[in-house]
């Protein structure tokens, strides 16, 4: 309650008297607290280091790569990783059936992950939420109408309309991230409402209007940094399903094309070798298990940081 | 309850309408259909001649509602690819898709259940964790990868079962576990949830102060009125796992309805991908009321919204 009170009305002496100061315990700083907290969550912590070592190394791929990731070497084809008996340093995870760099293709598909996570995320996130916060501080009739597209949203089976879209439109890096961006709204939106609705009559809202605060004013300023936190939750759980999804859809051949490093592109080049170098497909889906796990983690954290008291 | 269920049925009647439109719109946002019927050797004057003869030519609207009307009796029109109607092609691949939903949601509730009801009795014990983490595990893993993973391993290297195709039940067993495990995750946190939560109410305090064992308690007490929300979400996954079909089928050769999806989207043969989008939504609408029915029974609270 005090934060909701200090983000609205910090001048007021109400929000200075329930703050920590006024019961005489010692004050301890807010980012302090958060911070103790996240470094007592062991799955955020782990989470965090492991999404911030891909981070790192998509954005640092072109100093971090020992190869070009496009440079195809016939005489070089196949070649096993290092822990492989037959392995050389020269490719430390080996080459692909066109002799490129296994690991400079990793690095960069890096890119293309997060890349479409993070965009696909924020696009979904911006019709979710404007969606939600509607719905839930109007109600009504809007609220009505709005639950009804999202219940039609969720009706949709995704992978299949994504697939017929791609098909439609041709599959492209971009092409994916507007699709899925136009697809997985549908948990911002139902978050964004029922938090809307739990905090349509708060105190902070209520004297906003009388203030004479506009309606947009209200919705932008003063509603949607309370409901923040709870849609960080959401977008990193968007962020892992749209980095499935699109690796899903690179797959099956209608995501991004090729000669794109996709995670999920290169599983599908590497199908036919993994009967003999089962490696070829190990290593790029270990390493999309492993971010998607990562962001899942932090979600995960973050979800528990709100709301201690539930794990589940 | 009565006037809830109608409501329900009334709103999954609407959204099963609104996603007509949408899969109807799908085959016309694919370009022209006459010449697309057509093929393309055809003349200008042989186009013209399909358009009048598919009724292309006539409003928009019209069309909507004459494909919807042959849709409801279950006549979706002619593949473009195949030699058959969508029908035929439809109720040939149906039952095996559906066999493989209902493996997999078995294989995940034989899993689930008794891995969320030991992770609650057994809670913040490694036990939980082991759980909590095969759940993590499981929904970052890709179901593709999965699925090419349990053929390397099983089929390849064990020589236990085959890697794909469908001509006997053996085939169908790695296709449902890598199914399975993509809906064990959530059924395994909310059974866990949902038993934790009944095993601190005050009835369950009762059954143990009269000295019931605590096998008696867990099973017959707790487990019944934890398990009921589970089988709420089970229909659910079932309605997503008839959706994700198309990644497994396609991996393991299963010819199902996503593989005739699959096949029908790589080929532009859009009268087969609007039913096959159709039905399973409308399955999905359709297993969705059932889980909504099962939720208010169990929680009136739910009805009066």
């Amino acid at each position: 309650m005090s934060q909701t009170l200090s983000n609205s009305t910090s001048s007021s002496p109400v929000s200075a008297l329930s703050g920590p100061e006024a019961s005489g315990l010692p004050v301890v700083p807010e980012w302090r607290r958060a911070l103790n907290k996240f470094l007592g969550h062991r799955g955020l912590f782990i989470g965090s280091v492991i999404l911030g070592f891909i981070v790192l190394a998509a954005i640092f791929a072109p100093w971090l790569a020992p190869h070009d990731p496009y440079v195809q070497n016939i005489s070089q084809r196949m070649i096993p990783p290092i822990w492989h008996e037959k392995g050389t340093w020269e490719h430390i995870l080996g080459t692909d059936k066109l002799g490129r760099d296994y690991l400079s293709r990793l690095l960069y598909g890096a890119r293309i992950s997060l890349t479409i996570g993070l965009t696909a995320a924020l696009i979904s996130g911006v019709i979710g939420t404007t969606l939600g916060v509607l719905a839930g501080y109007f109600g009504g009739r809007t609220d009505a109408v709005i639950s009804y597209i999202i219940t039609t949203r969720l009706a949709l089976p995704v992978l299949l309309v994504a697939l017929a879209m791609a098909a439609l439109v041709g599959g492209s890096l971009e092409m994916v991230i507007i699709l899925l961006g136009l697809l997985l709204w549908d948990r911002f939106a139902v978050v964004a409402r029922s938090t809307t609705q739990q905090l349509r009559d708060a105190e902070f809202i209520a004297s906003a209007k009388v203030l004479g605060a506009s309606t947009s004013y209200i919705l932008i300023r003063e509603l949607l940094p309370n409901i923040l936190s709870a849609l960080i939750v959401v977008i990193t759980l968007e962020m892992a399903h749209a980095i499935l999804l699109e690796a899903t859809l690179s797959f099956l051949g209608l995501g991004v094309q090729p000669p794109l490093p996709s995670w999920g592109l290169m599983v599908s080049e590497g199908k036919a070798y993994m009967f003999f170098q089962p490696w070829v497909i190990a290593i790029p889906g270990i390493t999309l298990m492993i971010l998607v796990l990562a962001i899942n983690l932090v979600g995960d954290g973050l979800r528990d940081m709100n709301a201690p008291e539930g794990r589940n | 309850m009565l006037v809830f269920i109608f409501r329900r049925l009334l709103v999954a009647i609407g959204v099963a309408i609104t996603v007509s439109i949408i899969s109807f719109m799908l085959l016309h946002l694919s370009g022209d259909l006459a010449t697309a019927i057509a093929g393309p050797e055809s003349t200008a004057d042989q186009v013209e001649e399909i358009r009048v003869a598919f009724g292309l030519d006539k409003p928009i609207i019209q069309q909507y509602f004459s494909w919807l009307i042959s849709a409801v009796q279950l006549d979706f029109g002619r593949s473009y690819y195949f030699q058959d109607t969508v029908m035929d092609l439809i109720s040939e691949r149906l039952p095996i898709t559906l066999t493989l939903g209902a493996l997999a949601l078995g294989i995940a509730t034989f899993v689930a259940i008794p891995l969320g009801v030991l992770a609650a009795i057994k809670q913040d014990t490694w036990i939980d964790r082991l759980a909590l983490m095969i759940a993590v595990v499981g929904q970052a893993m890709p179901s593709f990868w999965f699925a090419l993973t349990l053929i390397v391993v099983f089929a390849v290297n064990l020589h236990w079962l085959p890697a794909g195709g469908n001509s006997t039940w053996m085939h169908f067993i790695l296709p449902a576990i890598a199914l399975g495990y993509y809906a064990m995750p959530a059924m395994m946190r909310l059974t866990r949830t949902g038993m934790l939560e009944v095993l601190g109410s005050d009835y369950i305090r009762t059954a143990r102060s009269k000295g019931l064992s605590e096998t008696s308690v867990v099973f017959k007490h707790a487990l019944r009125n934890a398990v009921i929300p589970v089988v709420a979400l089970a229909a659910v996954e079932l309605g997503f796992m008839l959706g994700g079909s198309i990644v497994i089928e396609s991996v393991f050769s299963l010819k199902g309805l996503g593989q005739l999806a699959w096949d029908a989207i790589s080929r532009n043969d859009y009268p087969v991908v609007q039913a096959v989008v159709l039905i399973i939504a409308v399955f999905y609408i359709a297993l969705n009321f059932v889980a909504d029915v099962i939720n208010a029974m169990l929680d009136p609270r739910l009805r009066v919204r």
